[in-house]
């Protein structure tokens, strides 16, 4: 009896041996290895030494007034993003949902963002926002003729570099939300609201009452990946601001990491590894919190 | 509050662009529904039962006709102006709220003078719960409970707001066959406690014949008769209501009269002729007199074929004088096909003779020839499965008391020379009906 469980066991291993070696050798591995450079002082790429082991790494990473503004960059980036972004697609899908004329047609068109290279879309938020020797961008046109003053999007104050990297990112992110409301949305039984109209409810209320619990696992799992995501951010802003983010002020933690192994000054594999040990810090602490709070108002 | 439709009719356009037309879920539906009773409607899938209580709860509208709420007409109302309680088939409980608050839910969407407090609100729910013994089970999810539980939360739901008409939608068709049988007697409770006019769709006929007061049996949109549950099983308008209700089936066969006889196969098994009591029935459920009394205003126009009307056998036992007073509901005098007066000068005609499985009587003398094929004890009786050319069925089913059991049980095991069991027929479980209209012909017979 013994033997033939032990036989069993074995096989079930064997059948788990390919994903096992990927993982481990593309996931787990990397991920111990991060963790160790992140607390070896000094480390050298080319002559794979290091000076000694602490927590020096870390307190030069949370020095860094670019790590702090990069730090600052995403946790804006997350707060205002998220929730817009979610809740604008819930609105287009809630309105998708209730139409029949052209739905189809308005569903393609919402989706085509999602299917459009970054880069690309970067370029037509060039054309939007940029001023160049020839034009002073479209929105700005817009603000001229509306009587207010041009501002300079991409290099020029602070907040409107924030507005433009929102803008770019919620518009981004929109498609896939979408996607994942209406067919959440389409998934409510009728009998649900033929229930509610026989009973006399109101539109808001069979809305807050029966449509968004009904759905609210799905909201849910699209804030946990927004805030996942929205953390990981830094292609949007290259997109928009080029590469030298940090002259940018608009420098995002993945940014940063980016920069200390690869950027100008790049060769710095340790500071690198301990902002993306933090930033794993940080993305973990958030994704419990949520789904902390989920359990308890998700049904 | 008794429910009136009138002419009501609904028509869905085609979902195929290519066939032009409309598809006709109800046609031209005219009945009363008497106040405080449990009513069923009946028909296979696709009748136009379910649209009908649709259109009644005002979650559709009709294309044509009205439907009045005592006085009132609510052709144009919405839903929740009506009045009305509707449970689904599917219970549509909100999976997130529990009992409790799936109850109060309607009590909720009430405004102005009817607004009720938190506590008045819990009083209602907690009448509703007792009413349907769920007052246990208040805090639970509707996911925590059985589909019987469930079923009875919804009937809670629809009652907290003393509805006049209580609509129910296939309400036992998710149970299984035990609770099914509880929770129809639970329905025809509470039906009776609150009085309410009840409207439920079914098509299952032991179900619709167990508990109502009236059934509607339905098809392809057209009503095919209203009355009395019993009267609708003795008394069947067309070949259609016949096989559609009891169980087992009636059994039917391609017959013959001729000559004041009854013939299935080469069997003379009856003799028919006419009567003056029975030509009722050939109004086919135009109106009180095929449906059931008690002030049952129904409509069909005709039926299927409008203006065929039934065709009568004239036979013996006819009088002068009788055969001209029945007139139908809309004015149409009977168009009383005669196939001579007196007896001897009937040409044969083909018909559809149909027989209850009760009306089987096993005799050794009997007329009618069928070939055994296997006897089904079920206590109580017994059912005897044979087999005749004419039958349309497949297995021609007889029900026959359990003391010829061992008879025909020896009968089986030794196979009769021409494997032949011979039965009677009663009269008045033998329906006759037209070979092309299908309407039911009426006779007196005797075996």
């Amino acid at each position: 009896m013994r033997k033939k469980r032990d036989n069993r066991n074995w096989k079930a291993w064997l059948y788990l041996l390919p994903a096992i070696l990927f993982l481990g050798v593309f996931m787990v591995y990397p991920l111990v290895d991060v963790f160790v450079y992140s607390f070896e002082e000094g480390y050298n790429s080319a002559s794979q030494t290091y000076f000694g082991t602490g927590g020096y790494n870390y307190s030069y990473v949370l020095h860094d007034p670019y790590f702090l503004q990069a730090v600052k960059n995403t946790f804006l980036l997350v707060v205002i993003t998220v929730p817009l972004s979610t809740g604008i697609a819930l609105l287009v899908s809630v309105g998708l949902h209730s139409i029949t004329p052209l739905r189809k047609f308005l569903q393609t068109v919402y989706f085509l963002p999602y299917v459009t290279n970054t880069l690309a879309v970067g370029l037509v938020f060039m054309i939007l926002f940029k001023k160049t020797e020839y034009s002073e961008g479209f929105v700005n046109v817009l603000i001229r003729w509306f009587g207010g003053e041009s501002v300079d999007f991409i290099a020029g104050p602070y907040w409107a570099k924030m507005f433009v990297l929102c803008f770019y990112t919620i518009w981004v992110v929109m498609p896939f939300k979408i996607l994942i409301l209406t067919s959440a949305l389409a998934s409510v039984s009728q009998e649900y609201y033929n229930a509610a109209r026989v009973d006399g409810t109101s539109r808001f209320r069979i809305f807050r009452r029966i449509t968004l619990p009904m759905i609210s696992p799905m909201i849910f799992y699209l804030v946990i990946t927004g805030f996942i995501g929205a953390f990981k951010a830094y292609s949007d802003a290259v997109a928009l601001f080029g590469t030298d983010l940090n002259a940018a002020e608009m420098n995002t933690i993945v940014g940063y990491v980016y920069d200390m192994l690869y950027g100008d000054g790049g060769g710095y594999p340790s500071y690198a590894s301990a902002a993306a040990i933090l930033l794993f810090a940080i993305v973990l602490t958030i994704t419990c919190i949520n789904l902390l709070v989920s359990k308890k108002k998700v049904r | 509050m008794e429910v009136i439709l009138q002419n009501l009719t609904k028509t869905f356009p085609s979902r195929d662009r290519k066939t032009k037309g409309e598809v006709t879920a109800v046609s031209d539906f005219t009945f009363t529904i008497p106040d405080g009773k449990l009513i069923g409607l009946l028909g296979p899938s696709g009748c136009g039962k379910s649209t009908t209580l649709n259109l009644i709860s005002g979650l559709i509208k009709p294309t044509g006709g009205r439907i009045f709420f005592g006085r009132d007409d609510v052709t144009d109302l919405p839903p929740e102006h009506r009045g009305i309680g509707l449970v689904f088939q599917n219970y549509a409980l909100y999976p997130h709220l529990t009992v409790r608050q799936n109850i109060t839910f309607p009590l909720e969407n009430l405004k102005g003078k009817d607004k009720l407090s938190k506590t008045q609100m819990q009083e209602k729910a907690m009448e509703a719960a007792k009413l349907v013994q769920i007052d246990e089970l208040m805090d639970r999810k509707p996911g925590e409970l059985s589909g019987g539980q469930q079923q009875r939360v919804a009937i809670a739901r629809a009652l907290v707001k003393r509805p006049k008409v209580l609509l129910l939608d296939e309400p036992l068709s998710n149970l299984d066959a035990r609770l099914r049988l509880a929770t129809r007697e639970e329905i025809r409770r509470i039906q009776r406690e609150t009085g309410i006019t009840t409207i439920f769709v079914t098509h299952d006929q032991e179900e619709a014949m167990s508990i109502s007061d009236q059934i509607v049996v339905m098809k392809d949109g057209v009503v095919q008769q209203i009355g009395k549950p019993q009267e609708v099983y003795d008394n069947p308008a067309n070949l259609f209501v016949a096989k559609f209700l009891g169980t087992p089936p009636i059994n039917v066969f391609d017959a013959n009269v001729s000559n004041g006889k009854l013939y299935i196969g080469q069997d003379a098994v009856l003799e028919v002729a006419v009567s003056k009591e029975m030509t009722d029935v050939s109004c086919n459920g135009k109106t009180e007199m095929c449906g059931g009394g008690e002030g049952l205003a129904a409509g069909t126009r005709g039926g299927r074929t409008p203006g065929a009307g039934a065709v009568k056998l004239s036979g013996i036992t006819e009088k002068p004088g009788y055969e001209t007073k029945e007139v139908c509901a809309d004015g149409v005098p009977e168009r009383a096909v005669r196939e001579g007066s007196k007896t001897g000068e009937d040409s044969e005609r083909k018909v559809y003779a149909a027989v209850r499985p009760e009306g089987f009587l096993l005799r050794e003398d009997g007329p009618l020839c069928c070939e055994l094929a296997g006897v089904e004890v079920m206590g109580r009786d017994i059912s005897v499965v044979s087999r005749n050319r004419a039958s349309q069925n497949k297995t021609i089913r007889a029900i026959i008391g359990a003391e010829n059991a061992e008879r025909i049980s020896a009968e089986e095991a030794v196979g009769r020379k021409d494997n032949c069991v011979r039965f009677a027929l009663i009269p008045r479980k033998v329906f006759l009906f037209d070979w092309n209209t299908q309407e039911r012909i009426s006779f007196d017979g005797k075996g």
